[in-house]
């Protein structure tokens, strides 16, 4: 069973739908036990990084996620929530993954929106994959390179558009919106 | 390296496919589900549906609609048309679009943008922009380019990206139907006045209109519709013909 973190952060409609087309049926939960229970958790995210930590936190969701021992995946703002920091609203994120996140600065249009390549794939969520392939993002802040980094992009410089550290993954982009390449890793990601 | 999109944009009327030329006459083009799922496959970037529906019935008929879409196509759409509150938007959001497009009511009521960004976050609110040469001043218009204003479109365009705005699809009414190409010289000029991706609309008719709104218009995306839905150019032959000029796109 794959659980999806309910805290109220974004549309997980094409998230659910995009399970369903590969024939995987999710929960969407914010119930603890639940959580723990899943084979596989997906940590979506969108729009503003201070009210979703808030609300992570109405729900001890800050406590629990941390200390899950299935694989988890955390989507875009999922991702940047991951890390210890975020330059967006000054907030602290779950400090899963050592690392700022940034904002891209004005040499660029922010947000970047749009189709990017994805490349240096270092992990087996990226089996199937070929370097080179494109991915669908919007960001305005991002994850720097790390050590954790298992896959980059580059808007303003290389970036880190994948990251893992333990069975934590992030993902900048949104794989139930990118297309072939975006099934496969969701696809990959449930077989790890 | 981020690619220049290609957005083939579905009128939808009654839940079917329609496309105005000049906004006024109406031909029906398909299904707007299978037509979604057709570009999909054809490596369209985004689909944009604009609901030119009058009545609430007709409006419930669109949240239906942006269901059935979210659940058959894994590319991002944006849906668009007489949304007037952060109530309409949230209902397309749950629904399954990534992204809804506001015109005229932020107009009316700027603020919208700011609660909208505020509740949703700016990366789901593309603001489209119409708007016409006016003794040779750009001026937005208001219901489907119908009604002019006052307003400058560079001004609203400044504001737009101040209130939170992620992006801006702007249509030039002095190019839409004509088949002629996009408004490049506004387009550019947008893009060195703000600092959000800007969507071209209005005016595409073969591919080097493409490839010049891209390089002379400084577009990060462009949106036709009739051209495609009438297979005057296919998706993925205009995107060859991108690559070929040296244009970043997804293949």
């Amino acid at each position: 069973m794959v659980a999806i973190i309910d805290y109220d952060a974004g549309n997980v409609r094409s998230l659910q739908f995009a399970l369903e087309r590969l024939g995987v049926e999710s929960t969407l939960t914010a119930d603890p036990e639940t959580i723990k229970a899943s084979d596989k958790v997906i940590f979506p995210g969108q729009g503003a990084a201070a009210s979703a930590m808030e609300k992570l936190k109405k729900n001890g969701l800050d406590k629990l996620i941390p200390t899950l021992k299935q694989p988890v995946l955390g989507i875009c703002l999922g991702m940047q929530l991951l890390c210890e920091a975020t330059e967006e609203g000054g907030v602290n994120g779950l400090g899963i993954i050592p690392g700022k996140v940034i904002r891209f600065s004005n040499q660029v249009k922010v947000p970047q929106m749009g189709w990017n390549t994805i490349n240096n794939l270092q992990s087996p969520l990226f089996k199937d994959i070929k370097e080179g392939d494109f991915m669908y993002l919007v960001h305005s802040f991002y994850v720097p390179l790390l050590d954790t980094t298992i896959a980059q992009s580059d808007y303003d410089g290389a970036y880190s558009v994948a990251v893992q550290k333990n069975n934590f993954y992030g993902v900048q982009f949104h794989p139930e919106k990118s297309s072939k390449a975006g099934s496969q890793l969701l696809q990959n990601f449930l077989a790890l | 390296m981020l690619t220049k999109r290609i957005i083939p944009c579905l009128d939808v009327k009654d839940g079917r496919t329609v496309k105005g030329v000049n906004f006024v006459n109406l031909r029906d083009a398909g299904d707007p589900v299978e037509l979604a799922a057709q570009y999909a496959r054809e490596n369209a970037d985004e689909l944009v549906f604009l609901d030119i529906s009058a009545t609430e019935q007709q409006r419930k008929t669109l949240a239906e609609l942006v269901l059935k879409v979210a659940a058959t196509i894994d590319i991002p759409f944006t849906v668009g048309g007489g949304i007037r509150s952060v109530e309409d938007v949230s209902i397309l959001l749950k629904n399954g679009a990534d992204k809804v497009s506001i015109n005229s009511a932020a107009v009316k009521r700027p603020e919208l943008i700011s609660e909208v960004a505020t509740h949703f976050g700016s990366q789901c609110l593309v603001v489209a922009i119409d708007a016409k040469q006016i003794n040779g001043q750009w001026k937005v218009h208001l219901v489907g380019g119908k009604v002019p204003t006052e307003i400058d479109l560079f001004d609203w365009a400044k504001e737009v990206e101040e209130r939170g705005a992620g992006e801006i699809l702007f249509t030039s009414m002095d190019h839409d139907g004509t088949k002629n190409g996009f408004a490049n010289e506004a387009l550019a000029r947008l893009s060195t006045e703000v600092n959000i991706p800007i969507i071209a609309s209005g005016g595409a008719g073969n591919t080097s209109h493409f490839i010049d709104t891209f390089t002379a218009g400084k577009a990060d995306a462009a949106l036709a519709a009739s051209v495609f839905h009438f297979g005057e150019i296919s998706v993925p032959d205009l995107k060859q013909q991108l690559k070929q000029q040296h244009i970043a796109v997804r293949l």
